[in-house]
């Protein structure tokens, strides 16, 4: 997928203005976060079991390559095909491989990131093989023509009404005047829309949320049963998995199993939670009959030892984004790439590159929500000042940005002045906004103030605050 | 050619990791070993370790909770008249495809269910309604497993519209850790080294999609209904 993550300022500003996505984002702001919360507090182990899986993964990265090597010893044992691949052009060129080795014309896909990030749809389709995605989002994102804005709910930002009139103008053989009022009448429409694909394909492409080490298993979580009715029905079962998706056991898949629909969803399990160990066995009335899995780096293992490690350890819940305030305003598009949100900030520069997207990193408040709802413990915020480190280190940043850092950065080693300063300043603009308080513009300000008022101080700085509480006390 | 590729690629992936972890001579991958040969297990999530009528209390409960339905039927010889009577009180289709499983195709259907039309066999895609059996009940979330097999055709429980699974009482169990056992304990059976099934099912209620506009709508590619035949067995 091509990168439009240097264009983030320019993609927020249009973002705010699109008042579509802002009636779609509505939806984000308030569903996903209250449902995780009465999923985690059903739970009494649930701060319990996210140590666990955090452990679990630090563990299988400490020892990722013998993971990775029981992982392949299993697999083939039990008739997969691994294939190895260090670059998203490597994964693209087997999997056309596999696909041109049956004749296949079409490929039925679920829902996978891996296979967004190497640009696999648009690939394939130049190589004569048409790619049919089924995820009820993916489908409607593939209609219109655009990438996902979320990773677990790529279709979040499309409105019902938006859908409506995408199937209208796409299912052309349909009466025209049929109702599509009810999201039902869409979600069936979709389903027959797709049912003779699942059964005409020649190859099912699916994703795996882990790779088991013990068993040479790969696991699939969904909602709607499409990645299953992919991988059940053709010939040919292709798996593309990033190399940090393996674990060690099956308990360890049930340790985090059960954090991840909570977070992602609050659902306690997702709908369908699939295991597939091998093809089809010699009696085995149905299931495809050969078992292909892509094992793909792309630039995963230059994030290992070093401060980025521990983002290897996120399972995609999308709980990161859900909470996250700028997410919310600006929506996923904006990040111009397939990962988004404050997951996103953090893995888009490690794979594009931190010259690509340095605004992504920057895209914060530090406001701390991500981090306090991973359920694998990413110090979402922490990753992110390093981005912003390395990107002032290597002089990325503009030099009005330098100069004023440098400005701040003198200030805040000479407390005194800083705090004389911060003072007056403070208290200058408490007089000057005290009648309205707030300001609807401010010298340099420009950009924060358009969208919002900035409120005025009430005369006082935290640290004086703060030193006054502490002598009454 | 893919073959030379992959294993370059193999090579390059394997050596960039290990140069990376880091790790001093005397570390030699013990603490792998045994984790793959113990399996250790989680944090003890305490809601599913039930005495049995309580277990079963909180299956039915939880797959309720998740728009699943549960009847409790005596014995395997009333499953005919519970099938009938689900898919008369839903109005659904009398054609049934059965999982090609003598437990279930050996049942009275004639006797008991005459106006039911039963087939054994995979699904196809204009089957409405199939019966599966089912490996085990995971009383924790309300989620059944199904293992694929030589009986138990893997597209039954995705096809059609309307998914009907016979659950012995005695498979019910409480956490997953008792889920894991099992399922080893059957791959045991096969001999040491022994593969998992080709596909293990977890279900958790009906298919289902929040895509438009976060509202739940249930059936999208999966079943639109599920329901659970519970049959006692006097192991329970």
């Amino acid at each position: 997928m091509q990168a439009t993550s240097r264009n983030f300022k320019d993609n927020a500003h249009r973002a705010l203005e699109d008042a579509n996505l802002q009636k779609a984002m509505g939806f984000v702001r308030t569903g996903f976060i209250d449902k995780r919360k009465a999923a985690a507090d059903a739970l009494p182990e649930f701060e319990a079991l996210r140590d666990a899986a955090r452990d679990i993964k630090n563990h299988t990265l400490a020892n990722l390559d013998r993971y990775l090597e029981r992982y392949e010893a299993k697999a083939t044992e039990t008739g997969a095909q691994v294939h190895w691949c260090t670059t998203a052009e490597d994964a693209r060129e087997t999997i056309l491989e596999i696909c041109r080795s049956v004749g296949a014309r079409t490929a039925t896909k679920g829902k996978s990131m891996i296979a967004e990030e190497i640009g696999l749809n648009d690939f394939l389709e130049r190589n004569g093989i048409t790619p049919i995605e089924t995820d009820l989002g993916e489908y409607i994102i593939q209609l219109r023509k655009e990438p996902p804005s979320h990773i677990i709910a790529p279709a979040v930002h499309v409105t019902q009404d938006q859908v409506e009139a995408d199937f209208r103008s796409h299912h052309k053989a349909l009466p025209a005047d049929r109702s599509l009022a009810e999201p039902q009448q869409l979600v069936a429409e979709a389903r027959e829309m797709l049912r003779q694909k699942y059964l005409d394909a020649d190859v099912g492409i699916t994703g795996a949320n882990f790779l088991v080490a013990e068993t040479g298993t790969s696991v699939i979580v969904t909602n709607e049963g499409n990645g299953d009715l992919t991988q059940i029905l053709p010939k040919i079962h292709i798996v593309i998995a990033s190399i940090e998706k393996v674990i060690p056991t099956l308990e360890d898949l049930g340790v985090i199993l059960r954090v991840l629909a909570r977070s992602a969803t609050g659902q306690e399990m997702s709908a369908y939670t699939t295991l597939s160990t091998g093809p089809k066995r010699p009696d085995d009335p149905d299931g495809p009959e050969q078992y292909h899995v892509v094992i793909l780096d792309n630039g995963r293992s230059a994030m290992l030892g070093t401060e980025y490690q521990e983002m290897l350890r996120c399972i995609r819940c999308g709980a990161c984004m859900n909470h996250c305030p700028v997410y919310h305003a600006v929506g996923g598009h904006a990040y111009g790439w397939v990962y988004v949100g404050p997951m996103g900030a953090v893995l888009t520069p490690s794979l594009i590159g931190v010259d690509q997207a340095g605004h992504l990193p920057n895209a914060s408040t530090f406001c701390g929500r991500c981090e306090s709802v991973c359920p694998m413990r990413i110090p979402l915020p922490k990753m992110m000042r390093h981005w912003r480190e390395r990107e002032f280190e290597r002089h990325l940043n503009p030099p009005a940005w330098r100069w004023g850092l440098k400005a701040w950065a003198f200030l805040a080693r000479r407390p005194r002045l800083y705090q004389a300063l911060t003072g007056l300043q403070v208290r200058l603009m408490g007089l000057a906004g005290r009648r309205r308080g707030r300001f609807a513009s401010l010298p340099l300000a420009g950009g924060w103030t358009e969208h919002r008022d900035f409120p005025a101080p009430q005369g006082r700085t935290f640290q004086q605050l703060w030193a006054e509480r502490k002598r009454a006390a | 050619m893919s073959g030379e590729r992959s294993s370059t690629a193999r090579g390059q992936i394997l050596g960039a990791i290990r140069r990376a972890v880091k790790r001093d001579g005397t570390d030699a991958g013990s603490a792998v070993e045994r984790r793959l040969a113990e399996h250790p297990e989680g944090p003890r999530v305490e809601r599913a370790r039930l005495p049995h009528e309580a277990l079963v209390a909180l299956f039915v409960e939880k797959v309720e909770a998740v728009q699943g339905s549960v009847a409790r039927v005596d014995s395997p010889e009333a499953l005919p008249e519970a099938v009938a009577d689900y898919l008369k009180r839903h109005n659904l289709p009398t054609a049934l495809r059965v999982a090609p499983d003598p437990a279930l195709t050996d049942l009275p259907w004639q006797e008991k269910a005459p106006l039911l039309s039963v087939s054994a066999g995979r699904a196809e895609a204009a089957d409405a309604v199939s019966l599966t059996g089912c490996f085990a009940g995971v009383a924790e979330t309300g989620t059944l497993m199904l293992a694929s097999g030589p009986e138990a055709p893997t597209t039954l429980n995705f096809l059609p519209e309307t998914h009907l699974v016979v659950l012995r009482e005695s498979d019910l169990v409480g956490p997953y850790e008792e889920a894991w056992r099992k399922l080893r304990a059957r791959e045991g059976a096969e001999g040491p080294g022994g593969a998992l099934p080709r596909t293990v099912n977890f279900v958790t209620g009906p298919s289902r999609t929040g895509d438009i506009e976060q509202k739940i709508q249930l059936g999208a590619h999966g079943p639109r209904r599920l329901h659970v035949l519970l049959v006692a067995d006097g192991e329970g």
